[in-house]
């Protein structure tokens, strides 16, 4: 039994794609004849060309506006799933797939897997992949019951390859009526951006609580500056509201696969370790000898942040 | 406000997990605690029965072993404990898991239904989304600020670029990222008090929640190990190093 239809949710971001969309959608165009986007945005012809090019034949626009998308576009995808039958969702592990995924499940009464790294299909059925105790162990699930089986699949598990030029066919889609008490948007806040993104940085440099405090992260910031790379942090020091959560690397926050992340005073969780594991090269600082972080370091420094970040530093600035 | 907190106990993270090579279930030691993940929640909830002169239950599905994990957050302040323990429920699915919680939730009535983002061990990071479904209610999820002000839940909600200011009236369910506020510990008062606090055990069969379960394990494989490279004790000139290893990566 092949695959007949794959959709991939994909959401907007800053008037485009947004990336995980786009990598969810160049798989579902590898599983499938037709693979299909769920569009979430205002939507443009420059983004449906995007999707097409990525693979959509067919694009199903949604445009939620300021109220709260999970609701209704869980309920409108449902109606979608009723007339058009795919076999498989793919959402991405982000904040409103992971809503609208999981309203959608209780809505269709179907198992949804979520952590996803993989999904495969051959003559036993589909095939998803997870990692689990950071990464050490693949788990390989199957569904049983009836498709669409909806998947949440982590950032950075394919890349996102343009390869189609042709124009996919827009279908807009009305959303049900919501009463605005259901959950709306008042307003968006938005941190400013300043240098390269921790999603696309060629090196990444993150700081934890073995900086000792806020006032230190200072030193992560001037060596990310010296290196053109994008600055990161640990759940411990966004919790400690030390840095903003944008910053966050690791199981809930971004995945980032760098050609080089360096970790100071980071003790390598495996909540950490998911989100940068498969970086080309890491470098660790950490004082104590024992750290797991040492355990996917390709150069480990016993060392004390406060002694070698600021001589890093210097020893750039002289180059 | 009616004020209930979805918690679990987990296998203390302390001492090392394992899946069952033959089940591919998660080996649960007896002495479960309160996922840390929860406490967060449950002080979320507190704060919430406090300002508005209500009552604050917990829901737990799980195995219920000695019962460490829900008192400790019975030690935090909570009133009342609802605890789902059945044979029936081992190696329930997300889906299952919020059906449960969904039908017991609805049997105690609530205001405002609380979830972490995502659990310890399971981090499905879909169930407070699965139960908002199945009960027709808001949820405003990946909370780190929450406000009640009436009958309107007013939260921060995270995203890629900083937060969105997002309201709803209840009842509505809001999941909490660890760091919403700050969990109290329990006071020696509170651990005794706790003692006597009520714990209604429930089986499946109570709720009237469908147990099916779509998906299945088929293996568990070791992942292709990363090695770890060299290990150097800094004397001074480990930054060094770090400018030789860089170079050769021609980052710089
Ligand atoms: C459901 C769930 C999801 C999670 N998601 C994430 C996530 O997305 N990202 C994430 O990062 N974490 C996540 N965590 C948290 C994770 O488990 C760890 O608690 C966290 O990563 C630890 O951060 P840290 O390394 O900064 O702090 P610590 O673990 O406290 O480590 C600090 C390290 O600094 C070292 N150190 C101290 N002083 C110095 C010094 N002067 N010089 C050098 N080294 C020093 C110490 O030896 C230690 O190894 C999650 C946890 C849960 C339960
Ligand atoms: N077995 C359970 N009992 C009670 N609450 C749960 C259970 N499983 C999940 N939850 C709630 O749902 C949240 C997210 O869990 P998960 O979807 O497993 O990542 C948790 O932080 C809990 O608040």
């Amino acid at each position: 039994m092949a695959l007949s239809a794959v959709w991939a949710f994909v959401e907007e971001s800053e008037g485009a794609p947004g990336t995980l969309g786009l990598e969810l959608l160049t798989k579902a165009a590898q599983l499938a004849d037709r693979a299909e986007a769920i569009y979430l945005g205002t939507g443009s012809d420059d983004a449906f060309a995007a999707l097409g090019a990525h693979g959509a034949k067919k694009v199903f626009h949604l445009d939620a506006g300021e109220v709260l998308p999970s609701a209704p576009v869980a309920a409108a995808i449902a109606e979608l799933i009723e007339q058009h039958r795919p076999d498989l969702i793919l959402f991405g592990q982000s904040y409103t797939d992971r809503d609208v995924a999981g309203r959608l499940s209780a809505r269709l009464g179907s198992s949804v897997v979520s952590n996803a790294v993989d999904v495969s299909h051959g003559d036993d059925g589909l095939t998803v992949t997870n990692e689990i105790f950071g990464g050490t162990q693949l788990v390989s699930t199957r569904f049983t019951g009836d498709a669409p089986y909806l998947v949440v699949v982590r950032p950075k598990s394919f890349p996102a390859q343009p390869t189609d030029e042709s124009t996919p066919e827009v279908v807009t889609v009305d959303l049900p009526q919501a009463d605005p008490s259901a959950g709306r948007i008042v307003e968006s806040h938005a941190e400013e951006r300043e240098g390269p993104q921790l999603e696309d940085a060629a090196v990444v440099v993150t700081g934890g609580r073995g900086l000792g405090s806020a006032e230190a992260y200072q030193l992560i910031e001037d060596l990310a500056k010296a290196l053109g790379a994008a600055s990161g942090a640990t759940r411990a020091i966004v919790d400690s509201g030390w840095v903003p959560y944008a910053k966050q690397v690791g199981q809930t926050g971004k995945t980032v696969k760098p050609d080089v992340y360096i970790a100071a005073g980071v003790s390598g969780a495996m909540q950490h370790l998911v989100g940068m594991k498969d970086s080309k090269i890491i470098v660790a600082i950490n004082k104590d000898p024992e750290a797991p972080i040492f355990g996917v370091a390709d150069l480990g420094v016993v060392g004390d942040v406060h002694k070698v970040v600021p001589k890093l530093i210097e020893a750039l600035g002289q180059r | 406000m009616q004020v209930v907190v979805c918690v679990k106990q987990i296998p203390d993270p302390a001492s090392p997990s394992k899946l069952d090579p033959d089940t591919h279930l998660m080996v649960r030691p007896n002495d479960q605690v309160l996922d840390d993940t929860d406490r967060y929640g449950v002080e979320m909830g507190l704060q919430v029965a406090a300002a508005t002169e209500g009552t604050l239950t917990l829901l737990s599905m799980g195995p219920a072993g000695s019962l460490q994990g829900i008192r400790q957050a019975l030690a935090m302040g909570a009133d009342k404990a609802v605890v789902i323990d059945d044979e029936a429920l081992k190696g329930a699915d997300a889906l299952t898991t919020a059906r449960v919680l969904a039908a017991a939730a609805q049997r105690e009535g609530f205001d405002l239904l609380i979830a972490g983002t995502e659990s310890t061990d399971g981090y499905s990071g879909v169930v407070p989304q699965q139960i908002a479904e199945l009960l027709d209610v808001p949820a405003l999820t990946y909370a780190n600020h929450v406000e009640v002000e009436g009958s309107t839940v007013r939260i921060h909600r995270q995203t890629d670029r900083g937060y969105d200011l997002v309201e709803a009236s209840t009842p509505a369910l809001v999941s909490v990222t660890a760091g919403v506020v700050e969990p109290r510990y329990p006071t020696f008062k509170g651990i005794m008090d706790a003692k006597k606090k009520p714990i209604d055990q429930l089986a499946a069969a109570d709720l009237d929640a469908e147990i099916d379960v779509d998906q299945q394990v088929v293996e568990v494989s070791p992942a292709p190990e990363r090695q770890a490279g060299e290990k150097i004790e800094d004397g001074g000139d480990a930054h060094l190093r770090i400018v030789e290893l860089l170079e050769r990566a021609k980052v710089i």
